[in-house]
């Protein structure tokens, strides 16, 4: 009676969370199947119960939950099991990778510590010097570098990526059938996504096991998908074929969520464009940096160059995108240009101004021309402050407007970054994440900028909601014709808003030019390979892809 | 051999410091002492009138005939010497301290062994039951022991288990120890329990919602390996901080308690050296109560790079 290609099972699942007495539902009525050595991405935005289904399997729900309907994994149903009968199937069944990897890792133990743990739960008989061969050979097989050698190593000491690997070679340890990775890249630059991404592939390989994947990038999906389970609100939208959800999706929510990923086209504007931007070339440059390098002191006397060479132009009307993996300097640069981070050499020229020289009266000054936009608007507004009182700040503060004309302009920005005046009196913890963003771009442009600096203002958001934001920023500079500088480490929303592009890469700009050519004909290695490395929502074009990118490495 | 240097480095550092503390509050100390009103000399005889060769006599041996800062300089060189000089009746203030050593340690030692297994362990607790009543009520008890008076507790305390139940010698240290220090040490633990199982009872919760301890059992780990292993490390880097710098204060300052009970500690004879105007001896226990504290500064960093490896860079 039961099928015996389905590894696992999920039936008419429903998780509800009681939170001070009233009830809210995570996930219902979800079904799934997942056969043997299959890879099923589950997709879908924040809040979708993508998470919570796949915590569901291993009963990683927090206490507040209570769990209904059936999940079979291998014909044995999981749901209502004791946590001693859970412990027999976590890790040995289902084994799980999470999406911050050096968080998942404890910071004060050795890896070889950690991986050994592993070893001996699921080989309790080997010796001490046994366990360490095996865990260096788990290290090796996700491409640790002198695994034995770093055994010895604390999480701290290794990268990201690394510490991703490291998890994965946890998961290796007990060769579950089943491995579910909840977002496993999603914190991690491109290139080394790439890379993780080729390891899982590795490791499916040599298992065959089968791997329910979470992610909200699409990009993901089609690189890894054999299917996909769409989630909206806590229910399933649709479920498909890989190839047949990017052809022609048959959910309507499906289609729109596509439709919101940027990619990169690297495909030129319509003329009417272009030809602005070159009418705006002949005015001076607002924002002028040359020779930038920023220097930082390290504690026993050293110095640590960020920033190092670097020549970039923004003029009025346009936008530049500087892109690059993290700590390649990018937001230093632009915490330079605040005055945020110390000069060493050259000149950051806005407004004709140098800011190097400049006293902290003029400094202040110089704060009216510059606007700035953040990458989480959680952090970046005030908490006590409502959406008037964020936005009127800087108008009373800096630009000595009344109170009257003040909430006057307020309600105008608002209305300019599509928000209803009737928020106003809302504080930042009624808003969503989008909401946030938009009140901050309404804070930044406030003061009428020469210069918007964005950096990364779309990464902490959801795809649908990013699309929104974007719009909202074009919109804003089409009509106010301030110059942007756009950092970003996502390659394709550059794509889709600068008109010029500036790839850095350890403190220096190794690639500049019109981002038709820097991004569609790529001159540097570098900038080959981070093209190369974003996966793309299209799997067929993907497959292509991936060739390129691992004849790249 | 990068993290052992690192280490070296910091503690080189450290140590450079703790010189500089060492020498203000040194300083500080010893011109508050001198400068304060009265005569010590004279105080020293009492009524009787002294004859002025034998009070010139006196102030030459004492360097009281010198400025102030050369005094302290002169004091400096013999500590150096490990002389901590002698107070007005000729004792060397050294083996004054000697005798007293012993008994501030053993109750600084006993107390602060308590309030670890006693609070740290309340505090595990706590955070396992976190928010049922067994929490609030270990709350509760902890604050409230906190909040009693030492000089109410530490009477309390004897009233019961020295007079009415018999079970514990009621002052003094005739029995030795450890039944001449119980009493003592639980009233300083009980005080200090508040605070370490508040620490505690912090870190481990915050430990046991971080993604490891989730990672953790998705791997199969058991709940005890999961708290016993990892959340009891990581949870020991705060509470740590504070128990290594509450011993420090324990090995200088319980006059109250060594008061009450009777124990003849340093805290005592500090207590009346300063009523006595003992200027030298004022000096000289202070100055080595603040060497214990600026040892067990240097102790709590390295209990902390012990516990926290990523503090063990260059």
């Amino acid at each position: 009676m039961t099928d015996t290609g389905s590894l696992l099972q999920i039936r008419d699942l429903g998780v509800e969370f009681d939170v001070d007495g009233a009830r809210h539902v995570g996930v219902k009525s979800v079904s799934l199947d997942i056969a043997r050595g299959e890879v099923v991405a589950i997709v879908g935005e924040s809040g979708s119960g993508k998470t919570v289904t796949a915590m569901s399997i291993l009963g990683l729900l927090p206490k507040n939950a209570t769990v209904s309907g059936s999940v079979r994994f291998d014909g044995r149903e999981l749901c209502g099991l004791s946590e001693r009968e859970l412990r027999g199937v976590r890790g040995r069944a289902v084994g799980m990778v999470f999406q911050d990897p050096v968080a998942a890792l404890d910071p004060v133990f050795t890896i070889g510590f950690q991986i050994g743990e592993v070893v001996r739960l699921a080989e309790p008989r080997l010796s001490g010097r046994e366990v360490r061969r095996r865990s260096a050979e788990l290290l090796s097989l996700v491409g640790i570098e002198e695994p034995a050698e770093r055994l010895g190593d604390y999480p701290h000491q290794f990268s990201g990526g690394q510490c991703q690997r490291i998890a994965i070679a946890m998961v290796l340890a007990e060769s579950p059938a089943l491995i579910v990775a909840d977002e496993p890249t999603t914190a991690l630059d491109v290139t080394v996504q790439a890379e993780v991404l080729d390891v899982l592939r590795q490791v499916k390989a040599r298992l065959d096991s089968a791997i329910m994947l979470i992610t909200h990038n699409m990009g993901v999906v089609a690189d890894l998908a054999d299917r996909v389970v769409v989630m909206r609100s806590g229910e399933v939208v649709e479920i498909n074929d890989c190839i047949k959800l990017f052809e022609s999706p048959s959910a309507p929510y499906t289609a729109d969520l596509l439709a919101a990923v940027p990619r990169i086209t690297a495909a030129p504007r319509e003329v009417g464009e272009s030809g602005e931007t070159q009418a705006a070339a002949s005015d001076a440059a607002v924002l002028d940096v040359r020779g930038l390098a920023v220097e930082y002191r390290r504690r026993p006397g050293g110095r640590v160059r960020a920033v190092d060479g670097v020549d970039l132009k923004v003029e009025r009307g346009q936008i530049v995108g500087l892109v690059g993996e993290s700590g390649s300097g990018k937001t230093t640069i632009g915490r330079a240009i605040i005055g945020l981070a110390p000069i060493a050499e050259g000149q950051v020229n806005v407004a004709g101004r140098d800011v190097a020289a400049l006293r902290r009266a003029e400094r202040q000054a110089m704060r009216r021309t510059v606007g700035v936009v953040f990458q989480n608007p959680a952090t970046s507004l005030n908490p006590r402050y409502s959406v008037a009182e964020t936005i009127t700040e800087p108008l009373r503060r800096l630009g000595g407007m009344s109170r009257a004309d003040a909430a006057e302009r307020a309600d105008d920005l608002l209305a300019s970054v599509g928000l209803d005046a009737r928020w106003r009196d809302r504080y930042p913890h009624e808003l969503s994440g989008g909401q946030r963003q938009r009140v901050a771009i309404a804070r930044a442009v406030a003061l009428d900028p020469a210069l918007l600096i964005a950096d990364e203002p779309t990464s902490a958001l959801d795809v649908s909601v990013q699309a929104r934001v974007l719009d909202v920023l074009r919109d804003l500079q089409e009509r106010l014709g301030f110059a942007c500088l756009f950092i970003s480490h996502d390659l394709a929303v550059v794509d889709s808003v600068a008109d010029y592009v500036a790839v850095m890469h350890h403190g220096r700009i190794v690639e500049q030019g019109d981002r038709a050519t820097v991004l569609g004909s790529p001159r540097q290695d570098y900038t080959r390979r981070l093209v190369a490395s974003a996966p793309i929502p299209d799997p067929v074009a993907q497959r292509a892809r991936r060739e390129t990118w691992l004849s790249l490495t | 051999m990068g993290a052992g240097l690192g280490l070296a480095l910091r503690i080189g550092r450290r140590v450079g410091t703790l010189a500089i503390v060492f020498l203000g509050v040194t300083f500080i100390i010893y011109i508050a002492v001198y400068a304060l009103p009265g005569d010590p000399i004279r105080a020293l005889a009492g009524d009787r009138p002294l004859d002025e060769s034998i009070v010139e006599a006196l102030r030459v041996k004492y360097n009281l005939d010198l400025p102030i800062w050369q005094q302290y300089l002169a004091y400096l060189g013999g500590l150096f010497h490990g002389d901590l000089g002698s107070d007005f009746t000729g004792r060397s203030v050294g083996s004054l301290m000697a005798s007293r050593w012993p008994v501030t340690i053993a109750l600084a030692l006993t107390a602060w062994v308590m309030e670890v297994l006693v609070g740290l362990s309340i505090g595990i607790v706590q955070a396992l039951k976190k928010g049922t009543a067994l929490d609030h009520g270990l709350l509760a008890l902890t604050v409230l022991a906190s909040c009693v008076p030492v000089f109410v507790l530490g009477v309390l305390l004897q009233q019961l288990f020295g007079v009415r139940l018999g079970w514990l010698p009621v002052a003094g240290v005739r029995d030795g120890w450890p039944a001449s220090y119980l009493l003592p040490a639980m009233v300083i633990a009980l005080f200090g329990l508040s605070a370490v199982s508040r620490l505690m009872r912090g870190a481990m919760v915050d430990n046991l919602s971080a993604d490891y301890v989730r990672a953790g059992r998705a791997k199969g780990f058991g709940q005890g390996r999961i708290v016993g292993v990892h959340v009891l490390r990581n949870s020991l880097i705060p509470a740590s901080t504070y128990l290594a710098t509450d011993l420090g204060y324990l090995l200088g300052g319980t006059v109250v308690i060594e008061g009450i009970f009777n124990l003849p500690g340093v805290g005592n004879l500090l207590f009346d050296a300063i009523r006595t105007h003992e200027g030298p001896t004022v000096v000289g226990v202070s100055t080595a109560l603040i060497l214990v504290f600026l040892v067990t500064s240097v102790l709590v960093d390295v209990i902390h790079v012990g516990l926290d490896p990523r503090l063990r860079r260059a």
